[in-house]
């Protein structure tokens, strides 16, 4: 349902990398121009080319005038170096309106400099001028940088359990399915 | 989930000495703040300064200090130092465990583990020091259910 985008893992906990000096990101709503660095990012980090996929992105949350859909960019210097999309949801999975979160991701070089609290923190006022209170994402529990950015900004496991199971475990048979 | 001892100790320390880096923190006050033996505590704090999260200094008004990164130490990084998270493939010593139910059973405790472990590994000292300033403020820890 939610996707958050993978970054590399975290690096080793005890090393010493003093944090950048910060570099204040301009927070705005996503342009179609900046659908090339926004493919560029997300392939640099997850290894993958999805254009088509940002492309209907674009569509549905960069060019709809629907104030409960948000897609925000991070812009340094006329550069985009991350960005984040969500919206608003009526009743997903039985709970009242909130805001979903399902991705986020700042360029590896411009990391550690407040860009992914900022992003954040725009799409969080956007969600409360839209009237809701509470925020949710879902993401995998592999992605460890991602996971450990979105508890440094407060957030904790909420009542939701994800579930899944491979589609041949549905023909009736209750020994055919794959636990993994 | 229950933690052995051990690492709840190694866990109270370093966030004893993650709060004020520069301060310097006896054995002692430790032990006695969280009602435990300074012997047994000592060998935690040794264990830590041998990984290098904390170090002693010698002399009046000496102790041990924090010397890790807040923000990049997770409370994984701790417990992995003292307790052992055998994979289900490694440790296959339960009785019945290589039985159908036995199986079964140890899909379900594996689920419940590598949540555990994704939630050890997401969250950095520093996080659980914000976690400890809210809960000292008096706010709640975590959001209301809806």
């Amino acid at each position: 349902m939610t996707e958050t985008k993978a970054g590399r893992p975290a690096r080793k906990a005890t090393c010493a990398g003093a944090p950048r000096a910060p570099v204040a990101a301009a927070i705005r709503p996503v342009r179609r121009a900046d659908l090339e660095p926004i493919v560029a990012l997300d392939a640099r980090v997850t290894g993958l080319e999805k254009r088509d996929y940002w492309e209907s992105l674009y569509r549905r949350y960069g060019a709809s005038a629907r104030a409960e859909r948000q897609f925000l960019v991070a812009d340094v210097g006329g550069r985009v170096v991350g960005f984040v999309i969500g919206e608003v949801r009526d009743w997903e999975f039985g709970a009242p309106s909130c805001g979903w979160v399902f991705a986020i991701d700042v360029h590896p070089e411009a990391r550690l400099a407040g860009t992914g609290t900022r992003l954040l923190e725009a799409i969080c006022a956007g969600f409360r001028r839209a009237g809701v209170s509470k925020v949710r994402t879902m993401l995998s529990r592999d992605n460890n940088l991602v996971l450990s950015f979105f508890r440094s900004q407060g957030m904790m496991t909420g009542p939701f359990i994800p579930l899944e199971m491979d589609l041949d475990t549905i023909d009736g048979r209750p020994d055919a399915g794959t636990m993994r | 989930m229950k933690l052995q001892k051990n690492t709840r100790l190694a866990l109270y320390s370093v966030l004893e000495f993650a709060t004020d880096p520069t301060r310097h923190i006896s054995a002692a006050e430790i032990a006695d703040k969280y009602e435990v033996s300074p012997h047994h505590l000592a060998k935690v704090l040794s264990e830590l300064a041998r990984a290098g999260l904390v170090e002693s200094v010698r002399g009046v008004g000496g102790g041990y200090r924090f010397a890790g990164n807040a923000r990049r130490l997770t409370l994984m990084d701790v417990i992995e130092m003292f307790e052992e998270f055998a994979t289900p493939e490694e440790d296959r010593r339960e009785p019945g465990e290589r039985t159908p139910v036995g199986q079964a059973l140890g899909a379900v405790l594996s689920e419940i583990d590598e949540i555990a472990k994704a939630t050890f590994r997401s969250i950095t000292l520093a996080t659980m020091l914000r976690l400890l300033d809210r809960q000292q403020r008096g706010q709640p820890l975590r959001a209301k259910a809806t």
